[in-house]
């Protein structure tokens, strides 16, 4: 009963707000739009039972991704209200499309359950019940999935060096603390002695 | 493992009392302080100068930078969770496979401290 509502209710938010992140006018509030549509989505995953899904929901995408938008809104220089003008005239197209692939999603799916090919990867059965699904997927993930989760590392690691590579520009002319330069300095190199006569430089009239 | 909401209880009683505070403090602060609106108290602050022009302008794209990779290291983090979980029942495999997505990282983390990328100079 209880779980009835929550998902009506998590459901009906998380439509509302995707639309508001669509018709919002500040582009600040269409991001905020989107982390509450996140949150309501992160409130589904858990009436699912997958609570780990819940989890990375919010650390990531609340947590990061949405920041990321949040920088590239208020800092881009774009006048997104001028980008985004007229775009709820193009609703009706964007729904028909929306309706089209919604189709196809449901052929391909529905075939494929026909096939009996639709089951899940992991029989949910051989699941043991006491078991968190965060665990349930880290004794799969790392061992009988290792080439995607070995995939997944190096298309961090590339995502790492593209942002790299494409961002970032050396500065000539900047000063910069150099610690192991100050540390591994020698007295020779900082000290000069000079050997002055007594007298030397006296009398000198200008 | 079977979906018992009763479990989240708790988390319902953490929101609403969050909430419960944040609305708090605003009302109390609506209903009890001194108010004695004028021109320049309402106007933007922006240190010490006029707001002449638009708040959306060019910032360096080292701000971006840092963001990705923070994204990047987030997720590394939340590959770490099941691991850890699971750990007990993945045996030696799976700790060295886990050593070796570590280790690409970390190959990608040195590239970026030598590149200077962590710097801001």
């Amino acid at each position: 009963m209880i779980a009835a509502i929550a998902f009506y209710a998590l459901a009906a938010i998380a439509i509302l707000s995707a639309f508001c992140v669509i018709a919002a006018r500040n582009p600040v509030h269409s991001v905020l739009f989107l982390i509450l549509t996140f949150f309501s989505a992160a409130g589904l995953f858990v009436l699912l039972g997958a609570e780990f899904l819940a989890m990375l929901l919010v650390v990531v995408y609340v947590g990061a991704v949405a920041v990321l938008f949040l920088f590239v809104v208020m800092m881009l220089d774009v006048d997104f209200a001028e980008l985004k003008s007229g775009f709820l005239s193009y609703l009706p197209l964007g729904a028909l499309v929306a309706l089209a692939m919604f189709a196809e999603l449901g052929l391909v799916s529905s075939a494929a359950v026909q096939a009996g090919q639709g089951r899940a990867a992991i029989p949910l059965s051989d699941v043991d019940p006491g078991v968190t699904n965060a665990e349930a997927i880290g004794r799969v993930l790392y061992t009988d999935y290792l080439v995607v989760f070995q995939l997944a590392g190096m298309v961090l690691f590339l995502a790492m060096i593209g942002a790299i590579v494409l961002t970032l520009r050396e500065r000539p002319g900047v000063r910069r603390q150099d610690v192991s330069a100050q540390v591994g300095r020698r007295r020779s190199e900082g000290v000069e002695l000079k050997d002055v006569k007594p007298g030397q430089g006296l009398g000198v009239e200008g | 493992m079977p979906l018992n909401l009763a479990d989240y209880l708790p988390i319902v009683f953490f929101l609403a009392i969050a909430g419960a505070m944040g609305a708090g403090f605003i009302i109390a602060a609506w209903v009890a302080a001194p108010k004695a609106p004028d021109k320049e108290k309402l106007s933007a602050y922006e240190c010490g100068f006029n707001a002449f022009d638009d708040a959306r302008m060019k910032f360096d794209v080292r701000f971006y930078l840092v963001s990705i990779l923070f994204i990047i290291f987030d997720l590394e983090v939340a590959f770490l969770f099941p691991w850890a979980l699971a750990l007990d029942d993945l045996g030696p495999f799976g700790f060295w496979s886990m050593t070796a997505f570590l280790g690409v990282l970390t190959v990608g983390f040195i590239y970026e401290w030598k590149k200077g990328a962590l710097e801001w100079e």
